[in-house]
Protein backbone atom coordinates (compact mmCIF):
# COMPACT_ATOMS: atom_id res chain seq x y z
CA UNK A 1 0.00 0.00 0.00
CA UNK A 2 1.14 3.50 -0.76
CA UNK A 3 0.07 6.84 0.57
CA UNK A 4 -0.96 9.30 -2.12
CA UNK A 5 -1.36 13.00 -1.46
CA UNK A 6 -2.84 15.31 -4.07
CA UNK A 7 -4.28 18.77 -4.27
CA UNK A 8 -7.53 18.16 -6.12
CA UNK A 9 -9.66 21.08 -7.24
CA UNK A 10 -7.90 23.27 -4.71
CA UNK A 11 -8.28 20.91 -1.74
CA UNK A 12 -5.52 18.81 -0.17
CA UNK A 13 -6.52 15.16 -0.25
CA UNK A 14 -4.78 11.98 0.85
CA UNK A 15 -5.55 8.32 0.56
CA UNK A 16 -4.04 4.85 0.55
CA UNK A 17 -4.00 2.60 -2.47
CA UNK A 18 -2.06 -0.18 -4.16
CA UNK A 19 0.99 0.95 -6.12
CA UNK A 20 -0.74 -0.33 -9.26
CA UNK A 21 -3.90 1.76 -8.74
CA UNK A 22 -4.52 4.06 -11.69
CA UNK A 23 -5.02 7.75 -11.03
CA UNK A 24 -8.52 7.62 -12.54
CA UNK A 25 -9.58 4.87 -10.13
CA UNK A 26 -8.10 6.76 -7.20
CA UNK A 27 -10.05 9.88 -8.20
CA UNK A 28 -13.30 8.01 -8.74
CA UNK A 29 -13.24 5.34 -6.05
CA UNK A 30 -11.19 6.95 -3.25
CA UNK A 31 -12.08 10.60 -3.70
CA UNK A 32 -15.60 9.95 -4.94
CA UNK A 33 -15.20 12.31 -7.90
CA UNK A 34 -16.95 10.27 -10.56
CA UNK A 35 -17.10 12.94 -13.27
CA UNK A 36 -13.87 11.59 -14.75
CA UNK A 37 -14.74 8.56 -16.89
CA UNK A 38 -13.04 5.43 -18.22
CA UNK A 39 -13.96 4.69 -21.80
CA UNK A 40 -11.26 2.37 -23.08
CA UNK A 41 -8.40 0.13 -22.12
CA UNK A 42 -5.90 1.42 -24.64
CA UNK A 43 -5.15 5.08 -23.72
CA UNK A 44 -7.03 6.24 -26.80
CA UNK A 45 -10.47 7.66 -25.93
CA UNK A 46 -9.70 10.61 -23.63
CA UNK A 47 -12.79 10.18 -21.40
CA UNK A 48 -10.38 10.21 -18.43
CA UNK A 49 -8.59 13.50 -19.17
CA UNK A 50 -7.77 15.63 -16.11
CA UNK A 51 -5.17 18.35 -15.63
CA UNK A 52 -2.06 17.42 -13.67
CA UNK A 53 0.13 20.38 -12.71
CA UNK A 54 -1.73 22.42 -15.31
CA UNK A 55 -1.42 19.99 -18.23
CA UNK A 56 -4.00 17.68 -19.75
CA UNK A 57 -3.20 14.01 -19.15
CA UNK A 58 -4.95 10.67 -19.50
CA UNK A 59 -5.57 9.62 -15.90
CA UNK A 60 -6.18 6.01 -16.96
CA UNK A 61 -2.52 5.67 -17.92
CA UNK A 62 -0.85 7.21 -14.90
CA UNK A 63 -0.52 5.48 -11.54
CA UNK A 64 -1.85 7.38 -8.55
CA UNK A 65 1.61 7.04 -6.96
CA UNK A 66 3.20 8.64 -10.04
CA UNK A 67 0.87 11.60 -9.59
CA UNK A 68 1.38 11.90 -5.83
CA UNK A 69 2.44 15.41 -4.82
CA UNK A 70 0.87 17.03 -7.85
CA UNK A 71 -2.04 19.40 -8.33
CA UNK A 72 -4.99 17.89 -10.16
CA UNK A 73 -8.05 19.56 -11.66
CA UNK A 74 -11.03 17.41 -12.61
CA UNK A 75 -14.29 18.34 -14.32
CA UNK A 76 -15.81 18.97 -10.86
CA UNK A 77 -13.27 21.75 -10.31
CA UNK A 78 -14.20 23.96 -13.27
CA UNK A 79 -17.44 25.62 -12.21
CA UNK A 80 -17.06 28.45 -9.72
CA UNK A 81 -19.83 28.71 -7.11
CA UNK A 82 -22.35 26.98 -9.32
CA UNK A 83 -21.52 29.09 -12.36
CA UNK A 84 -20.47 26.98 -15.35
CA UNK A 85 -16.99 27.49 -16.80
CA UNK A 86 -17.23 29.19 -20.24
CA UNK A 87 -16.29 25.89 -21.92
CA UNK A 88 -19.04 24.02 -20.06
CA UNK A 89 -21.51 26.77 -20.93
CA UNK A 90 -20.50 26.59 -24.61
CA UNK A 91 -21.00 22.79 -24.71
CA UNK A 92 -24.45 23.36 -23.24
CA UNK A 93 -25.34 26.19 -25.64
CA UNK A 94 -24.07 24.47 -28.81
CA UNK A 95 -25.36 21.02 -27.89
CA UNK A 96 -21.81 19.64 -27.87
CA UNK A 97 -22.92 16.36 -26.34
CA UNK A 98 -25.48 13.62 -26.68
CA UNK A 99 -24.97 10.78 -24.18
CA UNK A 100 -22.37 12.86 -22.32
CA UNK A 101 -19.91 10.04 -21.65
CA UNK A 102 -16.98 11.68 -23.46
CA UNK A 103 -17.92 15.18 -22.28
CA UNK A 104 -15.79 15.55 -19.12
CA UNK A 105 -12.69 14.58 -21.12
CA UNK A 106 -13.70 16.80 -24.04
CA UNK A 107 -14.23 19.79 -21.75
CA UNK A 108 -10.92 19.28 -19.88
CA UNK A 109 -9.17 18.91 -23.26
CA UNK A 110 -10.80 22.09 -24.56
CA UNK A 111 -9.79 24.11 -21.50
CA UNK A 112 -6.16 22.98 -21.92
CA UNK A 113 -6.25 23.59 -25.69
CA UNK A 114 -7.64 27.11 -25.37
CA UNK A 115 -5.06 28.00 -22.71
CA UNK A 116 -2.14 26.68 -24.80
CA UNK A 117 -3.12 28.50 -27.98
CA UNK A 118 -3.64 31.88 -26.34
CA UNK A 119 -6.84 32.49 -28.30
CA UNK A 120 -5.37 31.52 -31.69
CA UNK A 121 -7.65 28.62 -32.61
CA UNK A 122 -9.28 27.73 -35.89
CA UNK A 123 -11.41 24.77 -36.88
CA UNK A 124 -8.54 22.72 -38.32
CA UNK A 125 -6.46 23.21 -35.16
CA UNK A 126 -9.36 22.23 -32.89
CA UNK A 127 -9.98 19.05 -34.89
CA UNK A 128 -6.30 18.15 -34.77
CA UNK A 129 -6.13 18.86 -31.04
CA UNK A 130 -9.07 16.51 -30.45
CA UNK A 131 -6.95 13.62 -31.78
CA UNK A 132 -6.90 11.95 -28.37
CA UNK A 133 -10.61 12.22 -27.58
CA UNK A 134 -13.22 9.93 -29.07
CA UNK A 135 -16.96 10.62 -29.17
CA UNK A 136 -19.32 7.88 -30.32
CA UNK A 137 -22.38 10.13 -30.56
CA UNK A 138 -21.99 13.63 -31.90
CA UNK A 139 -19.88 13.38 -35.04
CA UNK A 140 -17.75 16.13 -33.47
CA UNK A 141 -19.32 19.09 -35.32
CA UNK A 142 -21.00 20.63 -32.30
CA UNK A 143 -18.02 19.87 -30.08
CA UNK A 144 -15.79 21.85 -32.46
CA UNK A 145 -18.37 24.67 -32.54
CA UNK A 146 -18.51 24.73 -28.74
CA UNK A 147 -14.71 24.89 -28.41
CA UNK A 148 -14.43 27.72 -30.94
CA UNK A 149 -17.26 29.61 -29.27
CA UNK A 150 -15.70 29.23 -25.80
CA UNK A 151 -12.38 30.38 -27.25
CA UNK A 152 -14.07 33.50 -28.63
CA UNK A 153 -15.82 34.07 -25.33
CA UNK A 154 -12.57 33.80 -23.36
CA UNK A 155 -10.17 35.52 -25.77
CA UNK A 156 -12.21 37.48 -28.30
CA UNK A 157 -12.49 40.67 -26.29
CA UNK A 158 -8.82 40.53 -25.44
CA UNK A 159 -7.91 40.12 -29.12
CA UNK A 160 -10.11 43.03 -30.18
CA UNK A 161 -8.46 45.23 -27.58
CA UNK A 162 -5.04 44.31 -28.95
CA UNK A 163 -5.97 45.07 -32.56
CA UNK B 1 -2.44 -4.95 -14.14
CA UNK B 2 -0.30 -7.24 -11.99
CA UNK B 3 0.97 -5.94 -8.66
CA UNK B 4 4.14 -3.87 -8.69
CA UNK B 5 6.19 -1.72 -6.30
CA UNK B 6 6.76 1.91 -7.17
CA UNK B 7 9.91 3.87 -6.29
CA UNK B 8 10.44 7.56 -6.89
CA UNK B 9 14.07 8.52 -7.30
CA UNK B 10 15.76 11.90 -7.35
CA UNK B 11 19.12 11.09 -8.94
CA UNK B 12 20.45 8.89 -11.73
CA UNK B 13 22.84 7.09 -9.32
CA UNK B 14 20.04 6.29 -6.93
CA UNK B 15 17.95 4.89 -9.77
CA UNK B 16 20.77 2.74 -11.19
CA UNK B 17 21.62 1.30 -7.77
CA UNK B 18 18.00 0.47 -7.08
CA UNK B 19 17.55 -1.13 -10.50
CA UNK B 20 20.73 -3.20 -10.01
CA UNK B 21 19.24 -4.71 -6.84
CA UNK B 22 16.18 -6.06 -8.72
CA UNK B 23 15.81 -8.80 -11.32
CA UNK B 24 12.46 -7.81 -12.76
CA UNK B 25 12.46 -4.05 -12.23
CA UNK B 26 11.88 -1.50 -14.99
CA UNK B 27 12.49 2.20 -15.33
CA UNK B 28 9.43 4.31 -15.97
CA UNK B 29 9.49 7.76 -17.50
CA UNK B 30 6.22 9.08 -19.02
CA UNK B 31 4.61 5.64 -18.81
CA UNK B 32 2.79 6.19 -22.10
CA UNK B 33 4.14 2.91 -23.38
CA UNK B 34 4.88 1.01 -20.17
CA UNK B 35 1.64 1.63 -18.21
CA UNK B 36 -0.39 0.90 -21.33
CA UNK B 37 1.54 -2.38 -21.73
CA UNK B 38 1.10 -3.27 -18.05
CA UNK B 39 -2.64 -2.65 -18.28
CA UNK B 40 -2.76 -5.27 -21.02
CA UNK B 41 -0.72 -7.60 -18.79
CA UNK B 42 1.91 -7.76 -21.50
CA UNK B 43 4.49 -6.54 -18.99
CA UNK B 44 4.69 -7.35 -15.29
CA UNK B 45 7.67 -5.61 -13.72
CA UNK B 46 8.15 -6.35 -10.01
CA UNK B 47 9.27 -2.77 -9.44
CA UNK B 48 8.92 0.54 -11.23
CA UNK B 49 11.70 3.08 -10.82
CA UNK B 50 10.39 6.52 -11.71
CA UNK B 51 12.83 8.77 -13.59
CA UNK B 52 10.35 11.59 -14.22
CA UNK B 53 11.29 13.56 -11.10
CA UNK B 54 15.06 13.56 -11.64
CA UNK B 55 15.81 17.22 -12.35
CA UNK B 56 19.03 16.49 -14.28
CA UNK B 57 17.16 14.42 -16.89
CA UNK B 58 14.84 17.23 -17.93
CA UNK B 59 15.20 20.18 -20.20
CA UNK B 60 16.61 21.45 -23.46
CA UNK B 61 19.93 23.23 -23.89
CA UNK B 62 21.18 24.81 -27.09
CA UNK B 63 24.80 25.98 -27.36
CA UNK B 64 25.79 27.31 -30.77
CA UNK B 65 24.44 24.64 -33.11
CA UNK B 66 24.57 21.83 -30.53
CA UNK B 67 21.18 20.72 -29.22
CA UNK B 68 20.86 18.59 -26.08
CA UNK B 69 17.50 17.20 -25.02
CA UNK B 70 17.25 15.59 -21.57
CA UNK B 71 15.76 12.08 -21.58
CA UNK B 72 12.78 13.02 -19.39
CA UNK B 73 11.76 15.93 -21.61
CA UNK B 74 8.15 15.44 -22.75
CA UNK B 75 7.24 15.48 -26.45
CA UNK B 76 5.16 18.67 -25.92
CA UNK B 77 8.25 20.58 -24.73
CA UNK B 78 10.25 19.60 -27.81
CA UNK B 79 7.30 20.44 -30.09
CA UNK B 80 7.01 23.94 -28.58
CA UNK B 81 10.72 24.72 -28.10
CA UNK B 82 11.46 28.06 -29.76
CA UNK B 83 15.20 27.44 -29.43
CA UNK B 84 15.15 24.10 -31.24
CA UNK B 85 12.69 25.37 -33.84
CA UNK B 86 15.13 28.10 -34.84
CA UNK B 87 17.77 25.45 -35.66
CA UNK B 88 15.91 22.28 -36.59
CA UNK B 89 12.13 22.72 -36.97
CA UNK B 90 11.78 19.18 -38.33
CA UNK B 91 12.28 17.56 -34.92
CA UNK B 92 9.73 19.96 -33.35
CA UNK B 93 7.24 19.02 -36.06
CA UNK B 94 7.95 15.34 -35.47
CA UNK B 95 7.36 15.68 -31.71
CA UNK B 96 4.09 17.52 -32.42
CA UNK B 97 2.87 14.58 -34.51
CA UNK B 98 3.29 11.97 -31.76
CA UNK B 99 -0.01 10.58 -30.46
CA UNK B 100 -2.25 13.32 -29.06
CA UNK B 101 -1.82 16.36 -26.76
CA UNK B 102 -2.24 14.30 -23.56
CA UNK B 103 0.27 11.66 -24.64
CA UNK B 104 2.70 14.46 -25.57
CA UNK B 105 2.38 15.98 -22.09
CA UNK B 106 3.59 12.74 -20.45
CA UNK B 107 5.60 10.75 -23.02
CA UNK B 108 9.33 11.50 -23.16
CA UNK B 109 12.09 11.35 -25.76
CA UNK B 110 14.16 9.05 -23.53
CA UNK B 111 11.33 6.57 -23.16
CA UNK B 112 10.64 6.60 -26.86
CA UNK B 113 14.27 6.11 -27.92
CA UNK B 114 14.97 3.48 -25.22
CA UNK B 115 11.85 1.56 -26.23
CA UNK B 116 12.73 1.61 -29.96
CA UNK B 117 9.25 0.69 -31.12
CA UNK B 118 9.51 -0.07 -34.87
CA UNK B 119 6.66 2.42 -35.52
CA UNK B 120 7.85 5.21 -33.19
CA UNK B 121 8.77 8.59 -34.67
CA UNK B 122 11.86 9.69 -32.71
CA UNK B 123 14.20 6.84 -33.74
CA UNK B 124 14.14 8.12 -37.34
CA UNK B 125 15.20 11.62 -36.25
CA UNK B 126 17.91 10.32 -33.93
CA UNK B 127 19.37 8.13 -36.69
CA UNK B 128 19.10 10.69 -39.52
CA UNK B 129 20.54 13.48 -37.38
CA UNK B 130 23.46 11.20 -36.48
CA UNK B 131 22.70 12.01 -32.86
CA UNK B 132 24.65 10.82 -29.85
CA UNK B 133 22.78 8.85 -27.20
CA UNK B 134 24.15 9.80 -23.80
CA UNK B 135 23.72 7.37 -20.90
CA UNK B 136 24.78 7.25 -17.27
CA UNK B 137 27.99 5.49 -18.33
CA UNK B 138 28.90 6.28 -21.97
CA UNK B 139 28.04 7.94 -25.26
CA UNK B 140 26.64 5.81 -28.08
CA UNK B 141 26.48 6.89 -31.75
CA UNK B 142 23.02 6.46 -33.29
CA UNK B 143 24.37 4.02 -35.91
CA UNK B 144 25.30 1.60 -33.09
CA UNK B 145 22.32 2.25 -30.82
CA UNK B 146 19.33 0.82 -32.71
CA UNK B 147 19.69 -2.95 -32.98
CA UNK B 148 16.36 -4.21 -34.29
CA UNK B 149 12.74 -4.13 -33.14
CA UNK B 150 12.59 -3.00 -29.49
CA UNK B 151 16.33 -3.78 -29.27
CA UNK B 152 18.97 -1.18 -28.41
CA UNK B 153 22.57 -1.04 -27.24
CA UNK B 154 21.37 -0.18 -23.70
CA UNK B 155 22.37 -2.62 -20.96
CA UNK B 156 19.80 -3.77 -18.39
CA UNK B 157 20.46 -1.11 -15.77
CA UNK B 158 21.70 1.61 -18.13
CA UNK B 159 19.80 4.90 -18.13
CA UNK B 160 19.51 7.03 -21.23
CA UNK B 161 20.14 10.55 -19.92
CA UNK B 162 20.08 12.76 -23.03
CA UNK B 163 20.12 12.98 -26.81
CA UNK B 164 22.62 15.36 -28.42
CA UNK B 165 22.98 16.44 -32.05
CA UNK B 166 24.46 19.14 -34.25
CA UNK B 167 21.79 21.12 -36.06
CA UNK B 168 21.76 20.14 -39.75
CA UNK B 169 21.70 22.63 -42.67
CA UNK B 170 18.32 21.25 -43.66
CA UNK B 171 16.00 18.58 -42.27
CA UNK B 172 12.48 17.34 -42.89
CA UNK B 173 10.13 14.67 -41.56
CA UNK B 174 7.12 13.20 -43.29
CA UNK B 175 4.83 10.65 -41.66
CA UNK B 176 2.00 8.55 -42.99
CA UNK B 177 0.13 7.90 -39.76
CA UNK B 178 -1.68 4.68 -39.05
CA UNK B 179 -5.29 5.91 -39.12
CA UNK B 180 -6.15 4.12 -35.86
CA UNK B 181 -3.07 4.38 -33.64
CA UNK B 182 -1.39 7.44 -35.20
CA UNK B 183 1.98 5.72 -34.94
CA UNK B 184 3.99 5.83 -38.17
CA UNK B 185 2.81 3.38 -40.82
CA UNK B 186 5.89 4.79 -42.49
CA UNK B 187 7.87 7.88 -41.54
CA UNK B 188 11.00 9.28 -43.19
CA UNK B 189 13.44 11.77 -41.66
CA UNK B 190 15.97 13.43 -43.98
CA UNK B 191 18.91 15.52 -42.74
CA UNK B 192 21.50 17.39 -44.81
CA UNK B 193 24.81 18.48 -43.32
CA UNK B 194 28.24 19.48 -44.68
CA UNK B 195 29.27 15.82 -44.55
CA UNK B 196 26.31 14.56 -46.60
CA UNK B 197 22.67 13.52 -46.42
CA UNK B 198 21.19 10.89 -44.09
CA UNK B 199 17.79 9.28 -44.66
CA UNK B 200 16.18 7.19 -41.89
CA UNK B 201 12.92 5.25 -42.17
CA UNK B 202 10.63 4.21 -39.31
CA UNK B 203 7.40 2.21 -39.27
CA UNK B 204 8.38 0.11 -42.25
CA UNK B 205 11.45 -2.01 -41.53
CA UNK B 206 11.09 -5.52 -40.13
CA UNK B 207 14.25 -4.82 -38.15
CA UNK B 208 13.14 -1.41 -36.90
CA UNK B 209 14.49 1.96 -38.01
CA UNK B 210 16.95 1.84 -40.96
CA UNK B 211 18.92 4.06 -43.35
CA UNK B 212 18.61 4.10 -47.16
CA UNK B 213 22.13 4.53 -48.64
CA UNK B 214 20.88 4.84 -52.26
CA UNK B 215 18.65 7.77 -51.33
CA UNK B 216 21.44 9.35 -49.31
CA UNK B 217 23.81 9.19 -52.30
CA UNK B 218 21.21 10.54 -54.73
CA UNK B 219 20.29 13.43 -52.40
CA UNK B 220 23.99 14.08 -51.78
CA UNK B 221 24.40 14.63 -55.52
CA UNK B 222 21.22 16.68 -55.92
CA UNK B 223 19.11 17.66 -52.92
CA UNK B 224 15.69 17.69 -54.58
CA UNK B 225 12.53 15.58 -54.07
CA UNK B 226 12.85 14.17 -57.63
CA UNK B 227 16.21 12.64 -56.74
CA UNK B 228 14.56 9.86 -54.74
CA UNK B 229 11.63 9.31 -57.15
CA UNK B 230 13.27 6.37 -58.92
CA UNK B 231 14.72 4.65 -55.86
CA UNK B 232 12.91 1.71 -54.30
CA UNK B 233 13.63 -0.26 -51.16
CA UNK B 234 13.38 -4.04 -51.16
CA UNK B 235 9.92 -5.07 -49.82
CA UNK B 236 11.62 -8.23 -48.53
CA UNK B 237 13.12 -6.13 -45.75
CA UNK B 238 9.83 -4.51 -44.74
CA UNK B 239 7.01 -5.31 -42.31
CA UNK B 240 3.75 -6.74 -43.50
CA UNK B 241 0.66 -6.71 -41.29
CA UNK B 242 -3.11 -6.05 -41.31
CA UNK B 243 -2.44 -2.36 -41.90
CA UNK B 244 -0.27 -2.55 -45.00
CA UNK B 245 1.61 -4.95 -47.25
CA UNK B 246 5.38 -4.73 -47.62
CA UNK B 247 4.98 -3.44 -51.20
CA UNK B 248 2.66 -0.68 -50.00
CA UNK B 249 5.17 0.32 -47.33
CA UNK B 250 7.97 0.30 -49.93
CA UNK B 251 5.99 2.80 -51.97
CA UNK B 252 5.31 4.88 -48.86
CA UNK B 253 9.06 5.07 -48.14
CA UNK B 254 9.59 6.72 -51.52
CA UNK B 255 6.63 9.07 -51.18
CA UNK B 256 7.46 10.09 -47.61
CA UNK B 257 11.12 10.63 -48.55
CA UNK B 258 10.03 12.99 -51.32
CA UNK B 259 7.73 14.87 -48.96
CA UNK B 260 10.40 15.06 -46.25
CA UNK B 261 12.87 16.65 -48.69
CA UNK B 262 10.18 18.98 -50.02
CA UNK B 263 9.28 20.13 -46.50
CA UNK B 264 12.91 20.99 -45.76
CA UNK B 265 13.44 23.25 -48.78
C1 LIG C 1 -2.45 6.76 -27.59
C2 LIG C 1 -0.97 6.75 -27.84
C3 LIG C 1 -0.49 7.16 -29.07
C4 LIG C 1 0.87 7.17 -29.33
N1 LIG C 1 1.30 7.58 -30.55
C5 LIG C 1 2.62 7.60 -30.82
C6 LIG C 1 3.10 8.04 -32.08
O1 LIG C 1 2.34 8.48 -32.95
N2 LIG C 1 4.43 8.02 -32.31
C7 LIG C 1 5.32 7.59 -31.34
O2 LIG C 1 6.52 7.62 -31.61
N3 LIG C 1 4.90 7.18 -30.14
C8 LIG C 1 3.58 7.17 -29.86
N4 LIG C 1 3.16 6.76 -28.61
C9 LIG C 1 4.17 6.34 -27.61
C10 LIG C 1 4.67 7.54 -26.82
O3 LIG C 1 5.46 8.38 -27.64
C11 LIG C 1 5.52 7.12 -25.59
O4 LIG C 1 5.55 8.27 -24.80
C12 LIG C 1 6.93 6.73 -25.83
O5 LIG C 1 7.04 5.73 -26.77
C13 LIG C 1 7.56 6.18 -24.54
O6 LIG C 1 7.97 7.24 -23.73
P1 LIG C 1 7.61 7.25 -22.20
O7 LIG C 1 8.37 8.35 -21.59
O8 LIG C 1 6.15 7.28 -22.06
O9 LIG C 1 8.24 5.87 -21.72
P2 LIG C 1 7.76 4.75 -20.69
O10 LIG C 1 6.47 4.18 -21.13
O11 LIG C 1 7.86 5.27 -19.31
O12 LIG C 1 8.92 3.69 -20.92
C14 LIG C 1 9.06 2.98 -22.14
C15 LIG C 1 10.24 2.01 -22.03
O13 LIG C 1 11.47 2.71 -21.99
C16 LIG C 1 12.19 2.46 -20.79
N5 LIG C 1 12.77 3.76 -20.39
C17 LIG C 1 12.09 4.92 -20.21
N6 LIG C 1 12.94 5.93 -19.97
C18 LIG C 1 14.19 5.39 -19.98
C19 LIG C 1 15.50 5.96 -19.81
N7 LIG C 1 15.68 7.25 -19.59
N8 LIG C 1 16.56 5.12 -19.88
C20 LIG C 1 16.37 3.80 -20.13
N9 LIG C 1 15.18 3.23 -20.31
C21 LIG C 1 14.09 4.01 -20.24
C22 LIG C 1 11.18 1.89 -19.82
O14 LIG C 1 11.79 1.00 -18.91
C23 LIG C 1 10.22 1.16 -20.76
O15 LIG C 1 10.72 -0.09 -21.08
C24 LIG C 1 1.81 6.76 -28.31
C25 LIG C 1 1.33 6.34 -27.07
C26 LIG C 1 -0.05 6.34 -26.82
C27 LIG C 1 -0.53 5.90 -25.48
S1 LIG D 1 -10.03 5.80 -20.49
FE1 LIG D 1 -8.22 6.96 -20.61
S2 LIG D 1 -7.91 7.14 -22.74
FE2 LIG D 1 -9.70 5.89 -22.64
S1 LIG E 1 -21.61 12.43 -26.39
FE1 LIG E 1 -21.76 10.29 -26.31
S2 LIG E 1 -19.66 9.70 -26.54
FE2 LIG E 1 -19.58 11.81 -26.91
Amino acid sequence: MAKVTLTVNGRAMAGECDDRTLLVHFIRDRLGLTGTHVGCDTTQCGACVVHMDGKSVKSCSILAVQASGSTVTTIEGLAVQGELHPVQAAFNQHHGLQCGFCTPGMVMTAVDMIARHGGQLDEATVRQELEGNICRCTGYHNIVKAVLSANEQMHGAQRQAAE
Amino acid sequence: MYATSYHRTSSVDEAVNLRASQDEGRYISGGMTLIATMKQRLAAPSDLIDLRHIAGLKGITVKGRTVRIGAATPHADVASSVEIRALCPAICNLAGMIGDPHVRHMGTIGGSVANNDPAADYPSAVLALNATIITDRREIPADEFFQGMFETALQDTEILTAIRFEAPDKAGYAKFANPASRYALTGVFVAKTASGVRVAVTGAGSGGVFRVPEMEAALGASYLPESVAGISVDPGLLMEDMHATAEYRANLVRVMAKRAVQSSL
